[in-house]
C-alpha cells in the first residue's frame, strides 16, 4: 500500500487530503503512480496534470522517474509559498 | 495544534515550526549563547502584509507538510552552515491563522564576520521561500480565501546562489 498525500490547492481540487493506493505490479515509479491516481476521476486527472505540480517521495523532492515502493509516502503539492 | 521542535545534538541548528509567536530578543540571546567564536549575528523577521495586488487583507492561513518541513529546513540550514562556516542557525516558522502585521518567520545566523552572516541569512530565506513545504492562503477583509501563487522573483532570488 502507498500512502498518498495532497496539500494546499491540490488538496482542494481533488477533495481529499489522503488516499491509500494499491500499487499495481507493473508500476514502479512516480509517473506510473500518478497515472493510477488520475484514473480515479476527473478531479484527480485535472489536479495532477498541473505543469507546476511538485512531488515528494518519503519527504524528499522527487521526479517522474523516481522509484516508488510499497510502504512509501508520496505527496503532491503546488509550488511552495512560505516565509 | 501540535508543536514540532528539533534540535541538533550540538544545538548549533535550532528549528521550530509552530503556531506560537516568537520573541526576537529571546532568539537573539539564544543565538549569542551558541556563538562563542562569532563576531556577527544577523536576524531576519518576515511579517504578514496587510495588502496584496487586489486590496487589503485581514490575514493569512499557513499550511505545511509537517513530516517534511523540519527535514527541509534542516537541510537548508546545514547547507548554509557549510557554505559560510556559520556557527549557529535558528529558524522559527509559524503556521495556522495569522493576522496582518503578525510575525511569520525568523532566520538568525552567527558567523565570524558580517559578510558571511548576511549572506548566510539571505541564502536560508531564499531557499526557505522556494523549497520548504509551506503554503499561504490570503484572507480578505470580506472573509474570502485565496491561495497565494508562487512568485518568479522568489525563484530568481534563489537561483543567484
Amino acid at each position: 500500500m502507498i500512502k498518498v498525500l495532497f496539500f494546499a490547492r491540490i488538496r482542494d481540487q481533488v477533495g481529499c487530503a489522503e488516499l491509500d493506493v494499491e500499487l499495481p505490479d507493473m508500476v514502479d515509479n512516480i509517473d506510473g503512480l500518478t497515472g493510477v491516481i488520475k484514473a480515479q476521476g476527473a478531479a484527480f486527472e485535472e489536479a495532477l496534470s498541473d505543469p507546476n505540480l511538485l512531488i515528494a517521495v518519503n519527504q524528499e523532492m522527487a521526479g517522474g522517474q523516481t522509484t516508488v515502493e510499497d510502504g512509501d509516502e508520496i505527496a503532491y503539492f503546488p509550488p511552495v509559498t512560505g516565509g | 495544534m501540535p508543536t514540532e521542535t528539533e534540535k541538533a545534538p550540538s544545538s548549533a541548528i535550532q528549528i521550530r515550526v509552530e503556531p506560537r509567536d516568537f520573541e526576537l530578543g529571546v532568539e537573539y540571546e539564544s543565538l549569542r549563547r551558541r556563538s562563542s567564536a562569532s563576531g556577527a549575528i544577523v536576524a531576519f523577521t518576515g511579517l504578514v502584509r496587510d495588502f496584496n495586488a487586489a486590496g487589503s487583507l485581514a490575514g493569512i492561513i499557513l499550511e505545511h507538510y509537517p513530516a517534511m518541513t523540519i527535514k527541509s529546513l534542516y537541510a537548508i540550514a546545514e547547507q548554509a552552515m557549510a557554505k559560510w562556516q556559520l556557527e549557529a542557525v535558528t529558524i522559527v516558522h509559524r503556521v495556522g491563522r495569522l493576522e496582518s502585521h503578525d510575525q511569520i518567520v525568523l532566520v538568525g545566523v552567527s558567523a565570524r564576520h558580517r559578510d558571511a552572516a548576511f549572506d548566510g541569512a539571505r541564502f536560508i530565506m531564499d531557499y526557505l521561500k522556494t523549497e520548504a513545504p509551506f503554503w499561504k492562503k490570503e484572507v480578505s477583509e470580506a472573509g474570502g480565501e485565496e491561495w497565494v501563487d508562487a512568485k518568479d522573483s522568489d525563484q530568481r532570488a534563489r537561483d543567484r546562489w
